[in-house]
């Protein structure tokens, strides 16, 4: 088990790796430099301001800088704020970000799975034809549109929750909700059709002539086994919802993590976007890891050695 | 003995007599057999829904291709005089701010949605499943660097080479299309390497391998039919999953370029002002939902329909409409 922790742990460094460098040039190869959408700024101006975020040396001395400096966790300053630094940012937005994405997930996989499983069970009841409209209105209606949607009837219509910012918790639910109703309607989903799987198997007809109750058949038996395929897309799906949504941040103005990233790649700010993305790699790792190992947990068939 | 003299209810055995063989043909198939595809499409054809799906899916198409042509007005044509009218009889979805004709432009932006639906959808799939068929085919170090590769390509956040790409080649449909399949062909690759280990070494694999047959053979003609239903099932889902992409792209303001629109820019630009002017917001999201809804649901009925493990299962009203009618109550009066 050491082992095998120590082999991932040295896997997960070079992927991370790989990942910035792989960003580090994709990034250069985008058109245009940080200051040109700064308007007025001279040619001597504009030597001056690469010369002074050293953009202005050779490319492999710029990386190499760069990886000296993330080895010491400095991320570097922003090009676009003057004075602000990349980790300055990611203090500052994240824990919003993931208070938010957290919320979701706390609020979208119960409730996914309560959906998916109550559906299974009704197969073919009202029930069962409510949650899959549900599922399937989620899934066809673009989240902008149902956030819109949301917070013109909920906050500015009924006014049952303020209608925008962030400034407390009644501030937060409207933007968890709609966050939520994808990971809602995917869990609801994929739940119901691993559950029915699962009701073909073997080992659960075994436990239906033994004698157990529904209850816990589905409890033990079902729910055990159905789960098992979902977990793994966790990582990357708790790493996408704590690293923010732009779009939900941008309707509800929240002043989170998703607006930076989006922004700073359209005005090029190098510096910002590696930190960025390199911290979400870190998580989106991190992650998968911890995943992985929830694997043997779950399910003692892929235990490893 | 009492059983021997007497069948059950008493019947004595004197009365029966034994028939003659010789003229029966047990072994005559009475019913046409049913291939895989006529079987298909016997179940979509009682699908109800399936029907409903597919007709609301033709209209919209059809509306697409066609409205534009039949309108009084052009799609880019602006009237600063007409500016956010409402829906009247010569304006049907009314006008936006710049007093451009929406319903004339829902459909122009229907049909680029569409077009980046279908093929955004297709070409991200086409290449991984080839990069998926090869990495699982041949195994080995070829697998290692493909599966590295995807796992690398799907932590770098998409944004970073949708933008890319979108500012090499200007932001027009085609610049969707191809950040749409750089950015989705992971997934299927992923998807269909795993189902290609898993009929790899089947016993009709490997018979096909001691035939002779060349890889490609084997993937196209052996291990292809065997999960082509997931493939569609798939497919169908992808299409509403790019064109929603689509959609948040424009969002973010990566779409279209005006003048030229899609539904997801329509719908992005409506959300910016739909406290004033709900119904320029309101119609292109529905026909966008609409649009997604059909297809998804399409694909759900797709997946029943293809999957024969499913068959006796599916279908419960159908069945149900069938033993109704058989049974000679009024049809279509259930459900």
């Amino acid at each position: 088990m050491k082992k095998y922790i120590l082999r991932r742990f040295v896997i997960s460094l070079v992927t991370i790796w790989l990942i910035v460098t792989v960003c580090f040039f994709l990034l250069r190869l985008l058109p245009g430099n940080p200051f040109a959408s700064t308007t007025l700024m001279t040619q001597d101006t504009l030597d001056k301001m690469m010369a002074y975020y050293g953009l202005d040396r050779p490319l492999w001395e710029q990386y190499v800088t760069y990886l000296k400096n993330l080895l010491h966790g400095d991320f570097g300053y922003s090009l676009k704020y003057a004075g602000r630094s990349v980790n300055y940012v990611i203090a500052t937005t994240f824990p919003i970000s993931a208070q938010l994405g957290l919320q979701a997930l706390a609020f979208g996989i119960p409730t996914g799975l309560l959906l998916g499983i109550l559906a299974a069970k009704r197969r073919g009841c009202t029930a069962d034809v409510g949650i899959n409209l549900f599922v399937i209105i989620c899934t066809a209606v673009p989240t902008f549109i149902i956030a819109a949607l949301l917070q013109y009837f909920l906050a500015v219509k009924v006014k049952l929750f303020p209608v925008a910012q962030w400034k407390g918790f009644r501030y937060t639910i409207l933007p968890t909700i709609c966050l939520s109703l994808g990971t809602v309607s995917g869990y609801a989903r994929s739940m119901r059709t691993l559950m029915l799987e699962v009701d073909r198997q073997d080992y659960l007809r075994t436990a239906k002539a033994k004698g157990l109750g529904t209850f816990r058949i589905v409890l033990f038996h079902q729910i055990r086994n159905a789960i098992i395929p979902m977990i793994t897309n966790l990582g990357t799906e708790i790493a996408g919802m704590l690293m923010g949504s732009y779009v939900i941040e941008k309707i509800f103005s929240i002043p989170g993590m998703g607006a930076y990233f989006v922004t700073s790649i359209q005005g090029l700010d190098y510096t910002m976007v590696m930190g960025l993305v390199i911290f979400q790699a870190v998580i989106v790792v991190f992650a998968n890891f911890i995943v992985d190992l929830l694997y043997g947990v779950i399910d003692p068939r892929i235990r490893v050695a | 003995m009492e059983h021997e003299k007497s069948y059950q209810d008493g019947i004595p055995r004197s009365l029966f007599r034994p028939v003659d063989r010789s003229r029966l043909d047990t072994e005559q198939i009475v019913r046409p057999s049913v291939s895989y595809w006529q079987g298909v499409w016997r179940r979509i054809r009682e699908d109800r829904l399936a029907i409903f799906c597919f007709l609301l899916l033709a209209a919209l198409i059809l509306l697409a291709v066609f409205a534009p042509v039949f309108s009084a007005y052009q799609y880019d044509k602006t009237s600063l005089m007409e500016g956010n009218l409402a829906p009247s009889a010569s304006h049907w979805f009314g006008t936006d701010s710049v007093g451009r004709d929406l319903w004339t432009r829902v459909w122009v932006g229907a049909r680029v949605s569409l077009a980046v639906g279908f093929i955004g959808a297709i070409l991200p799939f086409l290449i991984g499943m080839f990069v998926g068929s090869v990495a699982g085919w041949f195994g080995g170090w070829v697998d290692m660097v493909i599966m590295r590769i995807i796992d690398i390509g799907m932590c770098i956040p998409s944004m970073i080479y949708v933008i890319l790409i979108l500012v090499y080649f200007g932001g027009g449909a085609k610049a969707i299309i191809i950040a749409l399949a750089v950015m989705n062909w992971m997934g299927p690759a992923r998807g269909y390497r795993g189902r290609i280990l898993q009929f790899k070494n089947r016993e009709f694999t490997l018979a096909a391998q001691t035939l002779g047959a060349a890889p490609m053979r084997i993937i196209y003609r052996h291990i292809l039919p065997n999960i082509l239903g997931n493939i569609v099932v798939s497919l169908t889902s992808f299409v509403p999953a790019a064109i929603f992409m689509e959609a948040s792209l424009a969002f973010i303001g990566l779409g279209i370029a005006p003048p030229m629109t899609s539904l997801g820019q329509l719908a992005s630009d409506g959300a910016g002002m739909y406290r004033t002017y709900f119904y320029q917001f309101a119609i292109p999201s529905l026909v966008i939902s609409l649009i997604i809804f059909s297809f998804f649901m399409l694909g759900n009925c797709m997946r029943d329909a293809l999957d024969p493990q499913l068959r006796d299962e599916m279908s419960r009203s159908a069945k149900k409409r069938r033993r109704k009618a058989g049974s000679g109550k009024e049809m279509g009066k259930n459900e």
